[in-house]
């Protein structure tokens, strides 16, 4: 058997189902292939949810500083599904002179690329936040950072690209991809059903690496095994999106009132790739982290701990592009975990990208053919 | 299993008992899970992620029967065909700050 469409989109987490989005929104046919039977099971549903721009690439800084002035406000009205956006700011904690260094660093860089970003004392991050340790003596904050709710902006774009009439196919793998005439034509999925396509899409993360070289492509990613917790609700205490110089933790309070906190621990490389597993030491790593910051909410009660992979690239930076060797495809991976708060307008560039349409924004720092070799 | 998912449900009949509380940690009604599976949501996963039931205190050990069991008949599938929801560490509740103890008791 074989389909038909003018874009196959190979993946539907958030960023492949935005595009999706974007592209049934201009009546363009397009067909979703998911290898899970769940949508939404890959990054994107299991994230920290945080939509930030300090702190980011100068490559990516415009990506996140469009998305929160012109996509995420709107997003839940646009969408028809309340997807918990809350512009609460970001602070970015540090307790020793080392790391305000590294918050001034990453404010100088961030206020270069236009972002209105600064560093404030104690006093008045304490009076952004009174929860905050007294071991606290600086930080880094950004008014117009946030989160949102993961869960439902993936499913928000599901479902919204769904009744525009995308068309959605789950447990459906893609196996491979075909080229005939020089051009990518044609993928073929597990049971070997047949897709064909004017273009497609590859969003599958650390996945996208595997069907890629299919046709030749190599993307130098690696998977990393992050883990996050989610607590009992609490009465509302903070608004902001929180983090540390060190990465020891971050997170933020959902809007029915849990916090939602990921952490990083250092073995993170080491984890086996295949299905999301947890460690015996992350749970526990995160929780010295926020305890270290935020000793009030040590009695807190966590109700559930799970991971997802990332797909981390070589320079961190995601790749998005129509690499010249294989006309009729698009790349859109290695969001090297912070895709989500870029998720709205990654989908728009790269439904764009694939339809030849001029993009919102320069993409050019994230073509496929930037990586160099040592020697 | 290959699933397409853009199949036409028809117009939505209420039920009499579309505002029974399902799920009373977070307060879900069966109207909201059919709801839901009419809106593309067709497996306990997508339904809780869309309207938190079964993620609240208790993790769905009350209402994950029935949850299933309201998807199932939307979908006209048996119950037992659908997946359980996963469940996570830790089984109950626990502080912080005993995950947080490096030391041991
Ligand atoms: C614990 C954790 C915390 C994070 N925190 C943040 C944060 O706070 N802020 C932020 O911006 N980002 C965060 N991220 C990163 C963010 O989640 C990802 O960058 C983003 O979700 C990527 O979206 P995606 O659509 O590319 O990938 P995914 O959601 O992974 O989607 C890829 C999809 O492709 C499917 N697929 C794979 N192979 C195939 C195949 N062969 N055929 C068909 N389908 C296939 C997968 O099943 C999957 O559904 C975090 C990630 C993790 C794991």
């Amino acid at each position: 058997m074989s389909e038909t469409s003018d874009v196959l989109i190979i993946g539907a987490g958030a960023i492949g189902s935005a595009a999706a989005y974007y592209l049934a929104k201009r009546k363009i046919s397009v067909t979703v292939l998911e290898k899970s039977e769940y949508i939404g099971n890959g990054g994107s549903s299991r994230n920290g949810g945080g939509v930030r721009q300090s702190g980011r690439h100068s490559a990516e800084l415009p990506l996140a500083m469009y998305g929160v002035k012109n996509l995420w406000p709107n997003l839940s009205q646009e969408l028809g599904l309340e997807v918990e956006y809350c512009q609460g700011g970001n602070l970015r904690l540090g307790k020793t002179e080392a790391h305000l260094k590294i918050l001034q660093g990453l404010t100088a860089n961030c206020v270069a690329g236009g972002l209105d970003m600064r560093m404030i004392d104690y006093r008045e991050a304490k009076e952004i936040c009174p929860y905050l340790s007294e071991e606290v003596i600086g930080a880094s904050w950004c008014p117009t950072d946030g989160h949102a709710n993961p869960l439902l902006t993936t499913l928000a774009f599901y479902r919204a690209a769904r009744k525009l009439g995308a068309r959605y196919v789950s447990g459906a793998e893609v196996d491979k991809l075909v080229k005939n005439k020089g051009r990518v034509t044609k993928a073929i999925t597990a049971d070997g059903t047949e897709y064909e396509f004017g273009q497609a899409i590859v969003v599958a993360g650390y996945d996208s690496g595997k069907i890629l070289a299919t046709v030749g492509l190599e993307v130098p990613m690696m998977p990393l095994l992050m883990e996050i917790l989610v607590t009992e609700d609490a009465p509302r205490m903070f608004t902001q999106m929180l983090g540390t110089a060190m990465a020891d933790f971050y997170g933020h309070q959902s809007t029915h009132g849990s916090f939602v906190f990921g952490g990083t621990h250092g073995f993170e490389p080491y984890a086996e790739y295949g299905e999301t597993k947890l460690t015996s030491v992350g749970a526990s790593s995160t929780c010295r982290g926020i305890i270290g910051y935020f000793p009030v909410l040590s009695d807190l009660k966590i109700v559930r701990t799970w991971s997802g992979w990332i797909d981390d690239c070589a320079d961190h930076i995601p790749v998005m592009g129509n690499p010249k060797e294989t006309p009729g495809l698009t790349i859109g991976c290695a969001f090297s975990g912070h895709g989500f708060g870029i998720s709205p307008v990654a989908g728009l560039l790269l439904a764009q990208l694939a339809t030849g349409q001029e993009t919102a924004l320069d993409v050019s720092r994230f073509s496929y053919d930037r990586f160099r070799a040592k020697v | 299993m290959t699933l397409e998912r853009n199949r036409d449900f028809g117009d939505y009949v209420p039920a009499p008992d579309d505002d029974l509380v399902i799920c009373r940690c977070e307060e879900v009604t069966k109207g909201e899970i059919r709801q839901a599976v009419r809106d593309g949501m067709f497996n306990v996963h997508e339904v809780r992620r869309l309207l938190r039931c079964g993620m609240g205190l208790c993790q769905g050990r009350t209402c994950a029967k029935l949850v299933k069991a309201i998807i199932a008949r939307e979908l006209n599938l048996p119950a037992p065909s659908l997946l359980d929801a996963t469940a996570r560490a830790p089984m109950r509740p626990v502080e912080m700050k005993v995950f947080a103890n490096e030391k041991g008791l």
